[in-house]
């Protein structure tokens, strides 16, 4: 662990919305294939901050560098680093007018990353990972939550990402459908994804995080392991928080 | 009423025919007209909104006789007087860009807030693979606004179809303005306007139902 690579490196990130400062002053490095979990109450930056990694938001000040690439820089081509970050959404944003297989293939075949066949047997191969080949041809209006959310994971998958991002993702689903996708996410764990996921599976933190972050009004209150953290905070607000949820 | 349709039938059918055709290349310009000002009025570029929203404002605030008066007796004038001498527009061609700005205008709105009915997940999403904005709006965004646009749009043309007839007023020999003649010559309003009317009728119920079909395929496997 020690001797992994930085993978992201964040420092003093600052977002603002007009007057309302969410982020205030972040800074953090994420290793090579570290898995973080983003906890925190409703409002207190995270998926903020979880967007600004891709520049879904374009950040206020402060620096984000990602596989060397300083994403914050203007001159930077924001759309060629984020071929290599995936992200998911909590609504799962899957294209509507073009079926299961067509979401998967659109972009890699737009940006000629592969031939339409290759892209096929690949995006065939991602459906069969996520267990979702036998829908293929349907369209998203037809699945379930839970499917819609296993297709977006294996969109992100399709342009072969180094780092994939999740935004709350299995909190717009039905109760029983949350572990199917968990279930994915894990998988992509034990293969050794870098992953930062903003998520209220404080379970799921506890299995499967390297390290867990406890943010709060647009900082970063405290981090740990998933022991330290969820079992012994010190904070006392992240106890609060806690005391909350568990 | 008969006499009307012998003596005069194939004239009406020419000068329907030239309202089709006004009607046609009017909004196939309006079609691009409406895009460009809505693209621009969507965009996050502050100058893009301005004009796209002066466009619009200033279109929709004129009545389209004016427009047409303005095209195509005031532009020339105007033009004459910064030294071209020999420039001139046919009726046709005042008619078309007077119908097309104005129905571009309308159509601006129209697939402005077709755009604005796509949920911005579907930006964000395809932004986030690495597509462009505009690979994202053309490929994502409005193959999804075209559907919830398509009911306007009809409606939209067939106004349009209808507006030619106020284009009789600079002289384009379309069917309102051919009704304008015989009815002059025969004496008899009721006969040529009630032909005339029903053209008019037969046309655009014709066209509602194409549209109709055609709506149905775009909305199947949704």
């Amino acid at each position: 662990m020690e001797n992994r690579k930085v993978q992201i490196h964040v420092a003093n990130l600052q977002k603002s919305f007009g007057r309302l400062e969410v982020l205030k002053d972040i800074s953090i490095d994420i290793l090579e294939g570290e898995v973080v979990v983003l906890l925190g109450p409703s409002g207190s930056g995270k998926s903020t901050f979880l967007r600004c990694l891709n520049q879904l938001e374009t950040s206020t000040s402060g620096t984000i560098i990602i596989d060397g690439i300083n994403v914050t820089d203007k001159n930077t081509d924001i759309n060629k680093v984020r071929e290599n970050i995936g992200i998911v959404f909590q609504h799962f944003n899957l294209f509507s007018h073009k079926t299961v297989l067509e979401n998967l293939m659109l972009v890699p075949v737009e940006l000629k990353k592969m031939t339409k066949e290759q892209a096929k047997e690949n995006c065939m191969k991602l459906l069969k990972r996520v267990g979702m080949e036998a829908k293929a041809d349907a369209y998203p209006a037809q699945l379930s939550g839970g499917q819609k959310q296993r297709v977006a994971i294996a969109r992100s998958l399709a342009m072969n990402p180094d780092v994939m991002l999740f935004d709350e993702p299995t909190s717009a689903l039905d109760p029983e459908m949350v572990g199917e996708v968990l279930a994915v996410m894990k998988e992509l764990v034990a293969d050794g994804m870098t992953m930062v996921v903003v998520t209220h599976e404080i379970g799921f933190a506890k299995e499967v995080a390297d390290r867990v972050v406890f943010m709060d009004a647009g900082y970063i209150v405290e981090q740990g392991s998933p022991e330290e953290l969820i079992l012994h905070p010190k904070e006392a607000r992240t106890i609060d928080f806690l005391n909350k949820v568990l | 009423m008969s006499v009307i349709i012998q003596t005069y039938g194939s004239m009406l059918l020419t000068a329907l025919g030239k309202t089709l055709l006004l009607a046609l290349l009017s909004l196939i310009f309006a079609m691009i007209i409406g895009m460009i000002f809505a693209l621009m009025n969507v965009s996050k570029n502050r100058f893009g909104n301005f004009v796209g929203t002066l466009y619009v404002d200033a279109v929709r605030g004129v009545p389209l006789i004016v427009l047409a008066y303005f095209i195509y007796f005031g532009v020339p004038t105007a033009v004459k007087m910064m030294g071209i001498q020999d420039f001139r527009l046919s009726a046709l061609q005042a008619g078309t860009i007077a119908l097309a700005m104005n129905c571009g205008a309308y159509m601006a709105e129209i697939i402005r807030a077709g755009i604005g009915s796509v949920d911005k997940g579907q930006m964000e999403a395809s932004r986030s693979l690495g597509l462009t904005y505009g690979k994202s709006m053309r490929l994502v965004v409005l193959p999804q606004a075209i559907r919830t646009m398509i009911p306007s749009i009809i409606n939209q043309f067939i106004i349009t179809l209808k507006d030619t007839s106020i284009l009789s007023v600079i002289g384009f020999p379309e069917l309102t303005n051919m009704g304008k003649t015989i009815s002059g010559n025969t004496f008899k309003s009721f006969e040529t306007w009630a032909i005339v009317g029903v053209m008019y009728m037969v046309v655009i119920i014709t066209l509602s139902k194409v549209a109709k079909r055609i709506e149905r395929r775009v909305n199947r496997g949704k």
